[in-house]
Parts: structure tokens; C-alpha cells; sequence
């Protein structure tokens, strides 16, 4: 279902942003605007809801909190990396480099880092739930770098240019621009929300697979004197 | 639909996006099936929760 | 009060004596300092260029070894559990064992950079600069990287695990820092822009850091 609505609305997006007429000054490349800068948005958001599953986790010890959290990790580092690459491709052409250390550029790097760093840490531990509070810890103190990333183009004067959608006073880009974008930024935040459940499923089936492991290890131990233990370890 | 002087990167761009994506959903899928293969094979070996509900459906 | 005194009058005995791990890392920021030369040769006009930049990395690496006792050896031999167990507030036990360990291993090494800054060809106003970035940064390299020490210690893992976490959060000073005294060197900034930014830093990981490492070790140590 919500699948159906992702492919219908990315169809839709991609129809329109292919059919969209270019921009005066960039030529075509301004078509590279409409998958990075949903990917862009996604990276910063996946972290904020990593954020609010943290909370869940610090605050309510919840368990689905650790299992949103875990599950969205590696989704958001896969949109952060499109979002640099995309942007990459298009600074080429553009600004006539792949990469320049502005703010904008290195916050976002930075948070790609970070959630390798948090995709290491949640890899390093066996214990999933004391896995989820550490995370939680690094996570939180993360998010510090999402108004960082929000803001540095109107803090530091750098080559990537200024918001321009979300705005006082209204967008300052064209209509023709503006509606793609923003069916594709729809699109690809209910990519996410489709790919973050059914990888949340996956994290559920997984502790099931692990508790009952663990049972039958317990139970491999009580009745391993009658000899039938030690194979069903290995079958496990 | 013209792509202009810099088509290579657009297209670049946008396959590429695409693969990541394909990447995810496979992913994804493949360890859907590997965990419900691993929850199959320890029910076979009589191991059920304490529920007494089948461990490989899901809510 | 005068048990956070008691605290950090211990750490820095432990950190000094026999054995403890500070004057290592004034060690190591020494040998990064002179492998530099002979990696990008030795020309004395290019080392007086890098100089600010190769002392902070040998600062920030020479911190970042020192950080993964900071809780451990107190964890092995329990005395951590007591310091979670006390009546203390847990932060303020945080911040007083960050800031013991400031003092016994951030301190030496702004001491020892007016000697490295002799090896890198570095003048008088460069090498003050680069003490006095380095005296407004490295407590905030010491207080995030507490917190990936806390967290490394309730996952009973150490070393890479911590360098991989604490990294990312100390780009920020890294940058500032070099900025402010690559300014008072040549550029065309004034010192005083990047430096208050990189106090800024400090301030804000002054209370950050604490808290942090606190609810992990809290929710980690069970």
C-alpha cells in the first residue's frame, strides 16, 4: 500500500522533473536539483527521527525506540551519500570543482562520518539494548550538527547557495521548479518511511531470532547430558 | 528533452541514485527472507515463544 | 565540593605517577611532530606554513590516546561504580575527571609547543598563537571525547571504536583552531573572529560533554 503510493508518487516525479524546462543560467544540470536536494533533506531528517527514537529510548526505554533507531541508520547514511555524490555532480558542472570545503559541504560530511560511526557502534556490541542506549548517547549529541547544517549557509557566506523553498516571504524558485521538487521530496520521504518499517520488521524478526536462540541454547544446556546438545548447537 | 553540453552527469546522477535505492530494497528484502528462513529452521527444531503464536508472522 | 576536589586531586596523582598514561601522550605529540619534517621534507618555509596545522593534529591524536583511560582503569579496579554509586551528581564527577585529566595531559602538551614550534620553523607571535589556540581548544577535545570514553567503557570496547566516534565531533575545533592561528599568522582575518568561536566550542562542550558522558555511563553500567 504505502509502497504502491511511493512508486506512483516517484513515477509521477520523475515524469515531471524529466519534462521540466531548464533553468536559464544552469542549462539541464538544474535537474540534478530534484533528487539532491530531497536526498539532502532526507539526511537531515532520518537524524531527527533517529533523534526522537534516542528520547524514546533514554526516556520510555522503549524497545521499538531501539529498533526504529537501528533501523534507520544505515537508510540515512545511504541518502546522506547520495546527497554528497549528487551534489558532487553537480558542483562539477557548476562551480567547476567535485568538492570544495565550504561549511555546507563539511557539515554534511561530517554527519555522513557520524552516522558510519553510529552504524559502527551499533555493529560492535552484542547486547542490542545496551547497543541502544549508547546510541541513543551519540545521537543525541549528533544532532547538535543538524542546525549546524540547517543554518550554515546563512552563517558562513560559502559557494553552496542559500535556502530557497522553505522561506520568509515565500520561494524564491520558479513553479515549474518548485512542483517536481516537491512531489519528489514527498516521494522520497515515503521511500523512506516504506524501506524504515520494513526494516524495522527485519530488526524485530531478528531479536525474535536471537531470543529464541537463546532458549534453545539454555535448553541445549539442560539436556546436553543426554547427548543430543551439541548438534543442535551447530544447526542453529 | 535535451540534456545540454553536461548530460553525462545528469544521467550519472540519477542512475546512481537509483542503484543506492535498488541496493536498500534489496537489501532489505534479502534479510526479510534470511531472518524468516533462520525463524523456520528453529521452530522446525521445537523451540516456540512463549506465546505459542508462529514466530515467523509478523504482529 | 571537596569531594569533586578529592577526585581530581586523585586522577591527576594517578594520571602523573608511575604508570599513568599522561606524559605518554606528550611523548607521542612529540614523535607525530618530528615524523612530519620527514614526510613532507624538510624545507623550512613549507613546515613554517603547516606548522599550525601539524601541531593541532598531533594535539588532537595525542589526546585522543590518552582519552581511552579516562574511565577504563577506573571501571577495571570498580572505583567507577562507587563515583556512579555517590551522592555526587554523576555530571559533575564527569566534569571534574574530564578536568583532571586536562590538567594532566592537555596541559603538558601547550607547554611542550613553543619546543616543537622551534622544530617547525615557527616565530615567536606563531608559536604564542598556536599555544593559545591550543589553550582554548583542548578542553574542548577533552570534554567530547569523554563522551566517546563513556561510551566506550559501558561497551567494554576501547581504542578504534572511540577514535571512529570522537573524531567527527572534534572536526569543528580542529577547524577553528588552525583557522584562528593560521589568522594571527598571514591572513586576512582578524585572530579574534575564529578564536571566540573556538572558545565558544569549548563552553558548549564544557556543558554537553558532561552531561552526555554522565546518562551513558547511568544507562550503560548495569
Amino acid at each position: 500500500m504505502l509502497a504502491a503510493a511511493t512508486a506512483i508518487l516517484l513515477a509521477i516525479g520523475l515524469y515531471q522533473s524529466a519534462m521540466a524546462p531548464d533553468d536559464y543560467q544552469q542549462g539541464a544540470t538544474v535537474k540534478i536539483m530534484f533528487i539532491h536536494v530531497p536526498n539532502a533533506w532526507l539526511s537531515m531528517f532520518v537524524w531527527s527521527v533517529m533523534s526522537v527514537a534516542a528520547l524514546g529510548t533514554l526516556v520510555w526505554r522503549h524497545p521499538l525506540a531501539d529498533v526504529a533507531a537501528k533501523a534507520a541508520a544505515p537508510i540515512g547514511a545511504a541518502f546522506t551519500f547520495l546527497a554528497l555524490v549528487t551534489g558532487s555532480l553537480w558542483g562539477r558542472p557548476m562551480w567547476g570543482t567535485y568538492w570544495e570545503w565550504d561549511a555546507r559541504l563539511t557539515s554534511v560530511l561530517i554527519l555522513f562520518l557520524m552516522y558510519l560511526g553510529l552504524m559502527a557502534l551499533w555493529r560492535a556490541v552484542e547486547d542490542p539494548s545496551r547497543a541502544a542506549r549508547a546510541a541513543a548517547v551519540l545521537t543525541l549529541v549528533g544532532a547538535i550538527n543538524i542546525p549546524i547544517i540547517k543554518f550554515s549557509v546563512d552563517w558562513w557566506n560559502t559557494l553552496h547557495q542559500p535556502a530557497s523553498v522553505l522561506r520568509m516571504g515565500g520561494s524564491t524558485l520558479d513553479k515549474a521548479f518548485l512542483w517536481p521538487l516537491l512531489v519528489m521530496a514527498i516521494a522520497f520521504s515515503l521511500l523512506f518511511i516504506t524501506l524504515h518499517l520494513a526494516a524495522m520488521r527485519n530488526e524485530i524478526l531478528r531479536r525474535r531470532v536471537r531470543s529464541l536462540q537463546m532458549m534453545q541454547a539454555s535448553r541445549v544446556s539442560f539436556t546436553s547430558e543426554a547427548g543430543a546438545g551439541p548438534k543442535e548447537i551447530g544447526a542453529a | 528533452m535535451s540534456l545540454g553540453p553536461y548530460a553525462s552527469f545528469i544521467v550519472t546522477s540519477y542512475l546512481l541514485v537509483a542503484a543506492v535505492v535498488l541496493l536498500l530494497i534489496v537489501w532489505i528484502i534479502a534479510d526479510y527472507r534470511r531472518q524468516q528462513a533462520r525463524l523456520k529452521e528453529i521452530e522446525a527444531s521445537g523451540i516456540t515463544r512463549r506465546s505459542g503464536r508462529s514466530a515467523a508472522d509478523v504482529r | 565540593m571537596s569531594a569533586l576536589a578529592a577526585l581530581i586531586r586523585r586522577d591527576i596523582r594517578i594520571a602523573l605517577r608511575v604508570g599513568g598514561g599522561a606524559l605518554i601522550g606528550v611523548l607521542f605529540f612529540l614523535t607525530v611532530t618530528v615524523l612530519m619534517p620527514f614526510a613532507v621534507g624538510p624545507d623550512l618555509a613549507l613546515l613554517s606554513r603547516l606548522g599550525p596545522a601539524i601541531l593541532w593534529l598531533g594535539a588532537l591524536l595525542a589526546s585522543l590516546l590518552t582519552l581511552d583511560r579516562l574511565f577504563t582503569a577506573d571501571h577495571e579496579d570498580g572505583s567507577l561504580d562507587l563515583i556512579v554509586m555517590s551522592r555526587t551528581p554523576l555530571e559533575l564527577a564527569c566534569a571534574a575527571k574530564a578536568l583532571a585529566h586536562w590538567i594532566a595531559a592537555g596541559l603538558p602538551l601547550i607547554v611542550a609547543t613553543p619546543v616543537l614550534g622551534l622544530l617547525l620553523n615557527l616565530d615567536g607571535t606563531a608559536t604564542l598563537a598556536v599555544a593559545a589556540t591550543l589553550l582554548a581548544g583542548t578542553p574542548a577535545l577533552t570534554f567530547t571525547g569523554m563522551i566517546g570514553a563513556a561510551l566506550a567503557v559501558t561497551l567494554h570496547r576501547g581504542g578504534l571504536l572511540l577514535a571512529v566516534l570522537v573524531l567527527p565531533l572534534s572536526i569543528p575545533v580542529l577547524i577553528f583552531g588552525v583557522a584562528a592561528s593560521q589568522a594571527a599568522i598571514s591572513g586576512p582575518l582578524p585572530f579574534g573572529t575564529p578564536f571566540s568561536i573556538l572558545c565558544a566550542l569549548s563552553l558548549a562542550s564544557l556543558v554537553i560533554g558532561p552531561f552526555a558522558a554522565a546518562a551513558s555511563l547511568r544507562h550503560g553500567l548495569d
